[in-house]
């Protein structure tokens, strides 16, 4: 049905042009679903962008044939293209609520599709449009159709996402990372519906993914893409089981999955053995009946109810919950980023929660309890550079100048693993991973107690994210730190947390062992969380 | 991408300097903004040692002359060389514009960036403060504070900043508002950063290319509105050469023919706030680190 033969795309930028993808070729059948993975900058995106003619400003396919149902479509005028899409080629993006127009009711942006390729007239259009939200399985479709996107779910939005894009019936839906940001049990409803839509119309599908779970999950056939190229093709089966290519192995081993453990996600010729961390019985954190109110229009939120928790020296706890659990209120409370509102908050046996947030920088503590932010490019200043991100709390709490403090940033540059000539660099020059040490380099310079991390790979490409995970495995046994992992990934907290917390809607809902909580879910919570994940072959040894 | 190790070593136009020649090179509009800029600076500079005459000086033999090798832009009726006076004349119009803006520029990133972090009812106060001043007519409320003042050169300059404040108030407001939970700024109090150091070492700096923007704008703006003033009487006295006065005198000799009186400081003031205009966008390249790459 699609075919493209030999693409290359290129983009002009200000160090000259730059070649995003240079000459695949791929085919896509009438109902099969093709996975596209690869890491970032690998040109998967690039490729599909392509196809549909809309590339950014600067981008040119340079040469190759794209042909659609006979149709050329590199040669197809942009009022063609126009029909095209949207009717026989629909995309759906990373960002749900990106792709909606914020300010119009998401049943009149169903019902614009409709109108726009003759498929629905201004009479029935809103039966129409109801018809095409029931068909993504929304309930009480009427009622939705009046809701704004700011009014609905991340899950919700990207259903509504699904239901403009499906709504002309085209023959071919690309779908650009349908997932990232989703909840992992959102994640599912969401797979599973465009996998049974697909099904249920003979839909050809594109799923371009990083995750190697998702795609050997819901596609029948896979490619790997990296710098631009395929490197792999085949079965999702054997392609993972047995990965012909260097870069597939890579990929599929640092995945993280059942049975591995952190080393095992490292290129073999790598590893080291795992260094080991010492757990202490003296608690080093304990929260009592912590409880988090904000006042909310409809009356007041409890976003934490009364959680009570430890976390021994030494010791890594998992934080797990989807959004909304009140997970991150909780870490931010604990890092002394927002008051609580009742309840304590000791540390190493003193009461830190009574001092309020807005004047905790100069509490003696401060130094002792630092945090690795979700986001590595928000949480560094963009007119700043790597050195002075690094050097901020030094300077600010530990008053060094000088040769001293710039000594001491290249020494933590060295611990976290970052080449010295990107110290001068600002953050977007910076690459994600690059961006990540550079986060956690600053959080550790003081040499915290406890470190606090908030989803600190789940921006990161899986080969970056084991690099990543693996340093704060040596940095734990190196430095003796206590770590406080919040995360919504249960294959990373596993590979790194002694135990875990399960939280549900501001309550601790399981706790344990890691290994027990995983392994023996005894809450029906814990089980659903972990069913969801999706879980990638088992690759055989190498 | 995924080697992290590879290190590039530093690149031309890594520097400052190399920055800004990228950003000239890159779009002509802006090199011609900046060339324009250069030439009313040096006028600024240079012009009252350089000009041919001296702008005061009268003479009643030459009056009225139409523009010719001795008197390239004529002459006024007391005989006053005109393309001295509007030399002469740069300095002083620029004064008032880089004067008022700057004063507005930091009295306006003050009260936003205050509004902007700490919200609630300064927020609240300082936002209806700044929806009363834009209220009225701007150019009127200029008036009525020179009138009020006293008609000279600091008065003028406090009117126009005072008209503009509202600007960068709201735009730093702005600005700062939607950093101020940003994982930097949060980063940064972990630092131990207190919030003001926050604010003015971390977020505030975010707010300026934006600002830029603003700042060239408004230099424009500041320019027609002290010619403005002048030319209504307020504001600049006869005989000092200033834009706005000349225009002013020349507009009554322009039925009768005497056009350069008039059409010569127009154009000049027309140039300058085209200049300022075109500025904007070349200066927020250049205080933007995200446009070095």
């Amino acid at each position: 049905m699609l075919s493209i033969k030999d693409l290359s795309v290129a983009f002009k930028t200000r160090k000259g042009e730059v070649n995003a993808v240079r000459g695949i070729s791929l085919e896509v059948g009438k109902g099969e679903t093709l996975g596209i993975v690869g890491e970032s900058g690998s040109g998967k995106s690039v490729t599909s962008y392509a196809l549909m003619r809309i590339l950014d400003a600067g981008g040119d396919i340079r040469s190759g044939d794209v042909t659609y149902g006979g149709i050329d479509l590199r040669a197809a005028s942009e009022r063609d293209m126009r029909d095209i899409r949207g009717r026989e080629i629909s995309m759906i993006f990373q960002n749900p609520r990106a792709a909606l127009n914020p300010i119009r009711r998401v049943g009149h942006q169903v019902e614009d599709v409709l109108i726009r390729h003759a498929q629905a007239t201004r009479q029935d259009a809103r039966a129409k449009a109801i018809a095409a939200l029931e068909a993504v399985r929304i309930n009480d479709a009427a009622a939705r159709y009046e809701a704004y996107p700011f009014e609905l779910s991340g899950g919700m939005c990207q259903r509504i996402v699904i239901a403009i894009a499906l709504a002309c019936k085209p023959q071919l839906l690309i779908a650009d990372e349908p997932t990232t940001g989703l909840d992992i049990t959102t994640q599912k409803a969401v797979m599973d519906l465009v996998g049974e839509l697909a099904k249920e119309r003979g839909m050809g599908m594109i799923l371009i993914t990083h995750d190697l779970g998702l795609a050997s999950q819901y596609c029948d056939r896979i490619v790997v893409m990296k710098d631009g190229l395929i490197v792999e093709e085949g079965e999702p089966g054997t392609l993972f089981t047995a990965p012909q290519h260097a870069y597939t192995r890579k990929l599929v081993d640092a995945t993280p999955r059942l049975g591995a453990s952190i080393r095992n996600l490292l290129p073999p010729e790598v590893r080291s053995p795992e260094p080991e961390h010492r757990v202490h019985t003296r608690p080093l954190l304990e929260v009592r009946d912590l409880v988090k109110t904000y006042p909310g229009k409809a009356g007041p939120v409890q976003a934490v109810k009364g959680i009570s928790f430890d976390i021994k020296a030494g010791q890594s706890l998992g934080l797990v919950g989807e959004s909304g659990s009140g997970k991150s209120t909780t870490s931010e409370m604990v890092v002394r980023l927002q008051d609580p509102t009742s309840g304590a908050i000791l540390f190493d046996g003193h009461d830190i929660a009574s001092t309020p947030s807005a004047r905790f920088m100069r509490h003696a503590v401060r130094r002792d309890i630092q945090m690795v932010f979700q986001d590595a490019t928000d949480s560094l200043n963009p007119r700043g550079t790597a050195a002075s991100a690094i050097a901020e709390p030094l300077a600010r709490i530990d008053r060094m100048r000088g040769a001293k403090l710039s000594t001491r940033v290249s020494e933590l540059a060295d611990l976290v693993g970052l080449p010295q000539p990107l110290l001068s660099r600002f953050p977007h020059q910076l690459s994600g991973g690059q961006k990540a040490r550079v986060g956690i380099a600053r959080a550790i310079a003081l040499e915290p107690k406890l470190l606090i991390l908030d989803e600190p790979t789940a921006a990161l490409d899986v080969s970056i994210q084991a690099l990543v995970l693996n340093l704060l495995v040596d940095l734990r046994a190196q430095m003796g730190m206590s770590y406080l992992f919040v995360s919504h990934d249960l294959n990373v907290v596993r590979l790194l947390c002694d135990e875990v917390l399960v939280m549900k809607q501001g309550e601790i809902v399981d706790r344990g062992p890691t290994a027990t909580v995983m392994d023996n879910p005894s809450h029906l919570y814990t089980r659903a969380l972990i069913e969801a994940a999706p879980q990638p072959p088992e690759p055989v040894a190498a | 991408m995924v080697d992290m190790t590879t290190s590039q070593p530093a690149r031309k136009g890594d520097t400052t300097l190399g920055h800004i020649a990228y950003v000239l090179k890159d779009n002509p509009v802006t090199m011609l903004a900046f060339a324009m800029l250069a030439f009313f600076l040096g006028c600024a500079v240079f012009g009252p040692a350089l000009v041919p005459y001296d702008p005061l000086a009268t003479n009643a033999s030459r009056a009225l002359e139409a523009p010719s090798w001795d008197h390239w832009f004529g002459t006024d009726n007391l005989g006053r060389d005109v393309f001295s006076r509007v030399i002469v004349a740069t300095r002083l119009d620029l004064t008032i514009s880089v004067a008022a803006v700057a004063l507005s520029f930091v009295i306006g990133s003050v009260l936003g960036s205050i509004a902007g972090y700490w919200g609630g009812w300064i927020d609240a106060v300082l936002n209806r403060c700044l929806d009363t001043i834009m209220a009225f007519p701007l150019f009127v409320l200029a008036m009525g504070v020179v009138a009020a003042l006293g008609n000279t050169v600091e008065n003028i300059i406090y009117a126009t900043a005072i008209i503009n404040i509202p600007f960068y108030a709201r735009l730093v407001r702005a600005e700062v508002n939607i950093r101020r939970n940003a994982g930097f700024a949060q980063a940064a109090k972990l630092a131990g950063n207190s919030d003001l150091r926050v604010l003015a070492v971390h977020i505030f700096p975010n707010a300026l290319p934006p600002m830029m923007v603003q700042v060239s704008l408004n230099l424009g703006w500041a320019i027609l509105n002290a010619a403005g003033l002048s030319f209504i009487g307020l504001g600049v006295r006869p005989p000092t050469p200033e834009w706005g006065i000349m225009v002013a005198e020349g507009a009554n000799f322009i039925v009768s023919g005497e056009w350069w009186l008039a059409v010569f400081p127009g154009l000049w003031l027309m140039l300058a706030v085209f200049t300022f205009n075109l500025l904007g966008d070349g200066l927020r390249d250049i205080v933007d680190p995200r446009k070095r790459t």
